[in-house]
This record gives structure tokens, sequence and C-alpha cells, in this order.
């Protein structure tokens, strides 16, 4: 093997100066590789990047709407670092974040003409209750029968997401829409109230913001986030510490579950009103990449869902004002995520010129 | 705050369109991508027509593959912000979001497809389809040697029952005993499963393929099993020559043309426009004369006349609904409120419709 | 029932099921490496796209296939480089593949939409599929390298002590799953639907994701797996056309929950699993550990 190229050494503690330079170095390579994509594509790379990363958000509207984007994204996310701080790998975040607004919105359809002050926290409980149950399913499934979650979450997305269209087909149509497939619209009292007059985001960022500070306090200052990483770091330590698995898988499934359950009530209760088919543009699976990228850190979800949210205004903005199709946002999305993923080498590892 | 936002919004009314030498500014959003040679590309088909109608007096943008929920309003506003003056939300999922959008922006025009809600400065229009449904029915009446029909279904909304109604009976009148074979697939979009559906129904005796999905996969199917189709929204000829009879095309052009035209005047007002054929919303492709007897091409046409002139309805009594009642009287047609929220098939065909 | 619509029935069946089988298959070998890729959806579209593509330039079905799989080849290499030398996370580089393979297969294809083409026979492939399941099967568990690559997704510290190169093993796994991916892509585009349409296999990549899992990282039982989930699929459909009566999303719903309800009957015997499942997958391997 050759002696002059670089080996890979296991850094002994992740480095600081790193865990701030790397999201820097990524975001420089994706400007550079995006002006050479965007030359080459015929667009003025400067206009096309302020396009994608400035203008989304150079309004109050747009500031709003990046945290409207954001909200449920980083909910999901920090409800599944409790699952993947323990290695459980729960994919089915879209199926609990359906059923969050199949329980939540349930209650919200059956008072449609209430209007009182504990609609929507029943409706935001009745939401957690049901993201939960629903995280739960693969939980009981992998204590009892040792089932694989990673399938049994991902075949329960299906199933909740036939179940929403049931329902807005069938039993909870409203009966003055001409059989379109959806509910009736919420009262007043059940829609999560806004936090300034003509913006979209709502008290769903403060439920998040709130619950985010919960997690961080769980996961750095409680026997629980220490039983977390222990057992997610090392099965058998935790097992000689006299960790329950058992226990901290449901646990962790059930946390994650209510949180995405919240987060698919704040949608239906926030910006939305109503039921309907198409809830959620993939929030569920979008918070996975937002938990990683974020390393299962509270601050660094925060963050990384802000990212990915701009990722997704940028490529509107680039429709209208550039013409550029909607495929070329995604492929600029996916390169934002290879580098950032593959930037965090620096972080854990260093690169070393030492001969071997 | 939405006082601000009014004024914002005058205020680009006022810089990008109030000037009578400054070109309206049209905008679409669309759910699919406008190469989808089905919903989505009838309407950029559309848009294009206007363009070319219209010339200089306006320019148009799009916005496309904007997902039904809540991003839909940003994508809306998006388009109210930058200064256009008529805007087209072109899926029926848009209802909500078109509304809290124009709400905002009393100035400009919001036109919503296929929608049944209007206020001051949103219309609504969609188009008759289901009376090219019948034209489709009575060829297969006449072309159908098993007696078999094999129906793709997407979801169980009006639009589709009614175009399924329309269908049956039309066929019913020329062979009574025409069975209907009906497949549910739950999505307007999925080759494989539309193909896997065509052949089941294939293989299930049927010799007529009718779609109510988006892609030409039926169609494809048919054409290799060496059976009839009816293709959707677009021409599908070309797709399968041999097995293709004739499509329902969907023309918003004139449409588009018409109402961008009015916003140019001055003169736009809002309404509900469901049109047919007889304003050219609804059109038959060229009918196969390769497969089709030259007399039914005839009769065919004659229908179409029919419809135009109104002397011909899809839905004209005695209809009974599955339970033998008698829903349109003899003689009577159905009224509009009727089919808008028709949710049952019509007696004669086998199962239900799913709830 | 006469035999006739059971023959023909089946046919739809191993038509339906074949990409499936296809995409499980390389899914599995990759897994088996310790190592999940995500991206199954992402290389499967532009495996299909870049199939449909060249068949319209070059007329070649040779020509689509090969460069179809030389797709997949570059999209999982490009995962592979990240997951393996810049050891990012798996789960996330996954997800961000098919993100990316999502976009670069509408932007290859935006021109070609639409354009008539001539389909392939499917049955080629549909005895294809067969013989690969078959031919991994032999590979695992009766030659050195199928040995050698299982102990690398078992425990790629051993596996490295005894002197294999983990990278390699794992490197070549992942191109093979990407190639197979894009032929699952391919032949859609070309035999099964043959059209191009942004998002054209609708989730498939998705479901061959759970095969792998359902088949406990057995390569016959993928096979089994795929033709439940295509059967009850397509039987529902019959039903449907015979005018049974029943909620349909009901039976939309009735495959993903086959497969939980079949995945617990397998996995309770817990033994069995563990002797199937790779330990070390998901796990990143570097050498100065």
């Amino acid at each position: 093997m050759s002696n002059f190229l670089p080996t890979i050494v296991s850094r002994s503690q992740s480095s600081n100066i790193m865990n701030f330079f790397v999201p820097i170095i990524a975001i420089v390579l994706t400007l550079i590789t995006g002006s050479i994509i965007f030359l080459l594509l015929g667009f003025d790379p400067l206009y096309a990047l302020y396009t994608f990363f400035i203008s989304p958000i150079s309004s109050s509207y747009g500031i709003s709407e990046l945290l409207v984007k954001a909200t449920p994204l980083a909910l999901i996310a920090i409800g599944l670092a409790f699952c993947f701080k323990n290695n459980i790998y729960n994919i089915g975040a879209e199926g609990q974040l359906t059923m969050g607004a199949i329980f939540g919105g349930g209650i919200g359809i059956l008072f449609h003409d209430t209007n009182t002050f504990w609609l929507l926290p029943l409706m935001i409980i009745a939401g957690a209750i049901g993201g939960a149950l629903w995280g739960l399913i693969p939980a009981l499934l992998k204590t009892k029968f040792n089932t694989n979650e990673i399938l049994t979450s991902l075949m329960l997305v299906y199933v909740a997401l036939f179940i929403l269209d049931f329902l807005v087909v069938g039993p909870w149509k409203d009966p003055h829409g001409f059989s379109f497939p959806k509910s009736r619209a919420f009262s007043d009292s059940g829609r999560m109230p806004l936090l300034f007059d003509g913006l979209r985001v709502h008290f769903g960022l403060i439920i998040t913001l709130f619950l985010i500070f919960i997690s961080w306090f769980v996961f750095s200052k409680t026997m629980l986030g220490f039983q977390l990483k222990v057992s997610g770091f090392s099965p058998k330590a935790a097992r000689y510490a006299g960790f329950n698995q058992t226990t901290l898988i449901f646990l962790a499934f059930g946390i994650c579950g209510a949180f995405a359950g919240i987060a698919g009530l704040s949608e239906v209760s926030g910006p939305i009103g109503l039921l309907y088919r198409d809830i959620s543009p993939n929030y569920g699976f979008t918070a996975i990449i937002v938990a990683f990228l974020g390393r299962l850190h509270p601050l660094g979800i925060i963050f990384a869902s802000l990212i990915i949210a701009l990722t997704y205004l940028g490529a509107e903005d680039a429709q209208l004002f550039l013409q550029i199709p909607s495929a070329v946002g995604f492929i600029f999305q996916g390169l934002v995520l290879f580098y950032l993923l593959g930037a965090e080498l620096l972080i854990n590892y260093k690169l070393s010129f030492k001969r071997t | 705050m939405i006082k601000f936002i009014t004024i914002i919004s005058t205020f680009l009314v006022f810089a990008f369109g109030s000037a009578n030498a400054d070109p309206k500014k049209v905008g679409f959003i669309y759910i699919g991508p406008p190469g989808d040679h089905g919903w989505t590309y009838m309407h950029d088909v559309g848009r294009q027509y206007m363009e070319s109608q219209l010339g200089d007096s306006i320019t148009s943008t799009y916005i496309e593959n904007v997902p039904e929920n809540a991003d839909a309003v940003r994508a809306i506003r998006k388009l109210a912000d930058s200064g256009h003056d008529l805007i087209f939300t072109t899926s029926f999922n848009y209802m909500d979001q078109t509304h809290e959008v124009a709400k905002d922006f009393p100035d400009i025009k919001f036109e919503h497809a296929t929608g049944y809600i209007q206020a001051d400065n949103v219309a609504t229009y969609s188009a008759r389809f289901y009376e090219g449904r019948m034209i489709e029915g009575h060829i297969a009446g006449h072309m159908s040697k098993t007696g078999t029909i094999g129906y793709i279904a997407s979801f169980p909304i009006p639009e589709v029952v009614r175009g399924i109604n329309a269908f049956y009976l039309a066929a019913a009148k020329i062979n009574p005993d025409i069975k209907m074979k009906i497949i549910w697939v739950f999505t307007w979009y999925d080759p494989g499963k539309e193909a896997d559906a065509a052949n089941t129904l294939i293989n299930q005796g049927a010799d007529i393929i009718v779609q109510h999905t988006d892609t030409y996969a039926p169609c494809q199917a048919a054409q290799k099993a060496g059976v009839y189709a009816f293709g959707q929204a677009s021409n599908q000829e070309a797709f399968c020559p041999d097995a293709h009879l004739t499509s329902i095309e969907d023309i918003w052009g004139p449409y588009y043309a018409e109402r961008a035209k009015a916003v140019v005047d001055g003169t736009w007002s809002s309404g509900d426009t469901w049109d047919g054929m007889d304003k050219g919303m609804v059109v038959m492709s060229p009918y196969n004369t390769k497969l089709m007897p030259t007399d039914l091409i005839q009769e065919a046409v004659n229908m179409e006349v029919g419809i135009k002139d109104g002397t011909l309805h899809p839905f004209t009594g005695p209809i009974y609904n599955q339970a033998g009642e008698l829903v349109v009287p003899e003689g009577e047609v159905a009224p509009d409120g009727m089919l808008l929220g028709m949710n049952f098939y019509v007696q004669g065909i086998d199962g239900e419709v799913p709830q | 029932m006469s035999v006739d619509l059971i023959l023909g029935i089946l046919q739809i069946v191993l038509i339906a099921t074949t990409p499936l089988v296809f995409a499980g298959i390389g899914e599995l070998v990759t897994e088996k490496s310790g190592v999940l890729n995500l991206g199954v959806e992402g290389m499967m579209l532009v495996g299909a796209v870049t199939a449909f593509v060249t068949l319209v330039i070059t007329g070649s079905y040779f020509f689509a296939f090969f460069i179809s799989l030389l797709s997949g080849v570059v999209m999982s290499g490009l995962f592979a480089f990240l997951v393996l030398f810049l050891m990012s996370n798996q789960i996330a580089t996954g997800l961000a593949l098919t993100i990316f393979g999502i976009g670069l297969s509408s932007m290859l294809g935006k021109e070609y939409i639409g354009t008539p083409i001539n389909g392939l026979s499917p049955w080629f492939f549909v005895i294809f599929s067969f013989v690969i399941v078959f031919l991994v099967s032999y590979f695992f568990y009766k030659t050195k390298m199928g040995l050698i690559l299982r102990a690398v997704g078992e425990s790629h510290n051993s596996a490295h002590a005894l002197g294999y190169s983990v990278i390699k093993i794992r490197f070549l796994s992942i191109l093979f799953g990407g190639s197979m991916c894009a032929l699952a892509g391919s032949y859609i585009s070309i035999c099964y639907a043959p059209m191009w349409q942004e998002g054209m296999t609708a989730g498939r990549g998705w479901i061959a994701l759970a095969l792998v899992v359902f088949a406990t990282w057995k390569p016959e039982r993928v096979l089994i797996g795929a033709y439940i989930f295509g059967g009850v699929t397509i039987l529902q459909m019959n039903l449907q056309a015979l005018g049974l009566r029943f909620p349909g999303q009901f039976f939309s719903m009735a495959p993903y929950l086959a497969t939980i309800v079949v995945l617990v009957l397998i996995s309770s015997n817990r033994l069995r699993i563990k002797l199937s499942a790779p330990a070390s997958l998901t796990l990143p391997f570097y050498k100065g550990r």
C-alpha cells in the first residue's frame, strides 16, 4: 500500500473547531458545485445562488415560511433522536405523524361547531396519543416477537396513510363537500393560534421549541438520557449496568411517536385546518435526514431543520424567478446533503500523513 | 400586518400591472410536471395556447410539482407576491389554499380548477368530461365482442363515478347485457400498477379498456394484448395505434385565453364555469378509422353534435340506482347538483363505490 | 375458475414482481456485507431513465441496459465513496441518494417524456431474476468469496484481522446492489410499462428494502417475499374485477399488513434471525479502531 496516502484516524474526542468549520466547508463546497451546475445550465450562478439561499428569506413572510417548514422537521427529528441514540431504527415517523393527525384531527372534526378554550389542548393530547400508539406497535413487535423495527415501522406508514384515505373518503367526509375526499374544517378554537398577524408561523413553533428544550434536558441531565446513550453505544454494558432494554425501546418509540403525532396535528390544525389525503410532504422521512445531519443533538437538529427547509423554499423560488425545473432543486438538495454528510468525517476523524 | 401586505400587493399591482402597456402576468400552479402527458400536460398546452392568442399583452409562468398541502399556500402566495394578475390553480385540493391567499390579495384574480367554492376574486372552472364518456360507452357497446368492459378507476370521487355511470348508461343502451368490471387502483399515477390492472381486466375477459388514471400504460397493455382501449386527457394514439379508439381530451386553452383577455380588458368577474363539448372544452380525439366501422364513427360524430346542441344528455331519465329507486324521472335530465356530488352506481353496475 | 384465467393471473404476477426481485436481491447483497443503502428508489429511477433515454437515442436494447447498469454503478459508487471513505451516516446518505436520484432522473428525462418506444418482452428478465437469486444463494453458501462477504457483514473487525479488505468487499457489494437496482428500473421503463414518466417506480424501491428484512437476509426468501407481495396486490385486483364488495383501501393495505404478520411469524424465532442478520449492518468500519 502506498505510504503517502493519508490514513484516517479516529479522534479521541470529536473536534470542537471542526464542529464549527464543517458546516462552513460543506456550504462553500455546495456553493462551488452549485455555481458550476448553474453555469452549465446557462444561468447566472450568483443570481441563481441568491435565488436559492437569500431571496426566500429576505422578507418577514419568507422567514415565517421557513419556520413553518422547519417546525415539523425539527420536532420529528428530535423525537427520532430518542430512537437513534439507542440504535433503534424507527423510519416510520411519517405514519406516526399521520396517526397523530387522524387522532387529533378526529377530535377537531367531532367538535367542528364548538368554540372553547379546551379544544386545541385536547386535540394536541389526542395527536400525541395517536402518534405514540402507532409508534408503540413496532416497539411491541420488536420486544415481544423480535421483529425488525425498520420494516414494521415503514410498513405501518402505508397502513396509516390508507386509514387516513379511508376516513376522508368515507366516514369523515365533509357532508357539504360534494363527496370530495376531505373533512369538515375545524372550528377556530381548534386551530393553532398564529404568532404574528398575517404570517403563517403558529403556536406549533413554541411547542416544538419547548419539547426540544425538554429533550436537551433529558439527554444531558437525566438518567434516561444516560441510559439511552450507553445502551446505544454498547448494549452489553447497558445490560451489565442493569438497564432494561425493553423499557428503553418502549420509551424511545413512545416519545418519538408522540412528537411525530404532535407534529402531524400541528400541521393539520396549523396551516391546513382540516383533514385530507395528502397532509405531509414526507416530513417524517425528511426528518430522518435532519436528525442525522444535526448529529442527534438538539441544537444541531434546529440548524439542520432550517437548512433543509431553506433548500425546499429555494427550489420554489428558483422555479418561479429563474424557471429552473423543480428537479434541479432536488439535485441541489441532494448535493448539499452529500457535502454535509461527507464533511462530518472531519469532525470525528482526522487525516494522518504518518507512515503506517 | 394584513394591511401591510395589502399595501405591498397594491404597490406590486401598480408597479407591474396597472399601466396598459405593461403585459399582464398570468401564473399557474401545477400538481405534476408539465411533461406528464396527462392532466398537467394539458393545462400547460392550454397555457401555451393562451400565450399564442394574446401575444404581448400577457406573460405567463408556472410552478410545477406543487404538493396539495400546506406548501401550496406558499407557492400560490409567491405568484401573488411577484406581481401576477391572474392565477390558475389546477387541482381540486388547492381549494382551501387558493381561498386563503385570495383573501389577502383582493385585487388579484384567481381561478381554481374543479372546485365548487367561489369568491369575489376566485372563479372556478371545470369540464364536463362525462360527455365524452357517453360517446366512449356508445362505441364500446358496439365494439365489445365479449360484452365485458374493463374500467380502471383512480379514486372514488364524483368526477370518476360520474364517468363510470355515463359510460355504462350509453353502453347498456346498445348492449343491455354489457358487464362492467371496475378496478380501483387508488392512485392517479403508477404506470406499473395501471398496466397490472389493465392486464388483469383483459385476463378476466374484458376486450375494451377504459381508464381514469394519468399514464398511457393501460392503452399500451391493451395494444399488447390485442384489445381496444380509450385514452385519457390527451390523444394517446401514438403510444397504442392498434388499440386506441379515441381519447377524451381536456382543452383548456380557449378558456385560459378568454379569462386572461378579460383581465387585460379589465372585465374579469368571478363565476363558475362547467363547460363541455359545446364550448370546446371537451374534445374527442380523431376516431380510429382502422379499427372502427365508418357508420359507427358517423354515429359518434352525430352524438357530439347532439351533445353540443343540447338534444343529447348522458344522464337522461329514467335512471335507477342500484337499489332500483328512480333517481332521474323519465324525460328529465340529472340536475348539475346531483352530478357534482354523484357517489352511487346506476342500476346494472355490479359492486359498490368504495366508501 | 378456468385454467386459462389462473395461468393469466400467474403471468401478471410474474411480470409485476420481477422488479421487486431484482432490487431486493441487490440490496440484500449490499446489506449482507454490512451496509444499508436506503437509496434504492433513487437508483431505480436513474436506472429507468438512463435505459429509456439510451434506447431512444441509440435504438439498441443492449446499450440501454448496459448504460443503465453503468448508471447504477455510478450512483451506488457515489454512495460507497461517502459511506466507506468519508464514513458518513449510511441511513442519511441513502435517503440523500434517493432525493438526488429523483432530481437527476427528472432532469435527464425531461425531453423524453412521451416518446413512444417498442417495449421489450419481459420473459427473459423474469427468468433471469430467478437465475440471479439462485446465483447469489450459491455464491453466499458455496463459495469462499461468499463466505468472506458474509464474514465482513458479520464482524468487520475480525474479517480485517484475518487479512480481508473490508472496504474493497463492501465497495463491490454496494456496486452490485446499485447495478441490480438500475436493472430493476430499466426493466420497468423498457419491459413492464415501456415509457418514461417522472417518479414512475412509484415506491417500489421502498418495498424492495422491506423485502430484504422480510427475507431475513436469505436470497431465496426475497423471492418468496416478493411473490407474496406481488401476489396479494394482483389478487386484490382480480377480486375487485370479479365484483367483490369490500372497502378498497383495506385491500390496498393488505400487502403491507401481510408483510408485518409474516415477519412476526418468521422472526419470533430469535435464533433464526440472529443467524442471518448481518451483525455489522450500518456500522462504519475504519482501520484505526
